[in-house]
């Protein structure tokens, strides 16, 4: 796939700010607009807007599907996990009041830990459903 | 001082705005693709970069205005490349610009 120059250069430049901007958005998400669901959709179109350019081939050297796939699955690992923590921690599914000494504490470290597992999950589903699309049609029967 | 920045402020918002409704009604009239994606990137650089600035000088020396001058840099960065797509991509795949024949007006009255 042949590109532009004026486009890969602006990628590029652009792209480090754009995955930047992603874990701003994830760890502000505490004191303003933005969380999990958005951080990753962000992050995730990066690695679209680099497809983009570069082609889905590089893209997918990058981020395999392997790891976009075992992103699918561990996002929702960590947030049950959190839910499993509360319970052996002697409190209810996901009460996050045990999971520090601190109740306030506990709160912020469970909620940190849920929207991670939203993000990664969030990211890999974008992801995948992107590799789907771009690459239907392209290799016969290795798809799924 | 700042009311200085205030009117100045206020008066590039209007400038950002008029200059958006240009590019809007370019869209809209202009005839082929090339000249629309002249009259949208119209819209992109000086509207949306006027109205930046004018919220800039209403915000005054804030993070607001930082904020405000990093959007700035990414329209200004993005903006464009967008556009240099668009027209590429339609070059490409043939798509013809409308020219004028020889002996008639360059434009329409």
């Amino acid at each position: 796939m042949e590109s532009s120059l004026v486009l890969r250069v602006v990628a590029k430049l652009l792209i480090p700010f754009i995955l930047l901007f992603a874990l701003y958005v994830q760890f502000h998400g505490d004191f303003g607009p933005g969380g999990g669901f958005q951080a990753g959709t962000i992050f995730a179109a990066g690695i679209v807007f680099y497809a983009l350019v570069f082609g889905l081939d590089n893209a997918r050297r990058i981020v395999p599907d392997r790891l976009v796939e075992a992103m699918l699955a561990l996002g929702v690992l960590i947030y049950a996990g959190v839910g499993v923590a509360g319970l052996l921690l002697g409190g209810n599914y996901l009460d996050y009041f045990v999971l520090a000494a601190d109740p306030v504490h506990g709160q912020h470290r469970g909620i940190f830990w849920v929207e991670a597992g939203v993000a990664v999950t969030v990211s890999g589903v974008m992801l995948k459903i992107f590799y789907m699309f771009a690459g239907r049609g392209r290799h016969d029967g290795d798809a799924a | 001082m700042s009311m200085i920045a205030g009117f100045l402020g206020g008066a590039c918002l209007l400038a950002g705005a008029i200059f958006s409704l240009i590019g809007a009604w370019g869209l809209l009239r202009m005839p082929d693709f090339y000249t629309r994606v002249h009259a949208a990137s119209v819209l992109e650089t000086l509207g949306a970069g006027f109205i930046l600035l004018g919220l800039m000088l209403q915000a005054g020396f804030t993070l607001v205005a930082a904020k405000l001058l990093m959007i700035g840099l990414l329209i200004f960065f993005a903006s464009p490349t967008a556009s240099h797509a668009l027209a590429r991509a339609a070059m490409l795949r043939g798509v013809k610009p409308l020219l004028v024949k020889a002996g008639e007006a360059s434009s329409k009255p």
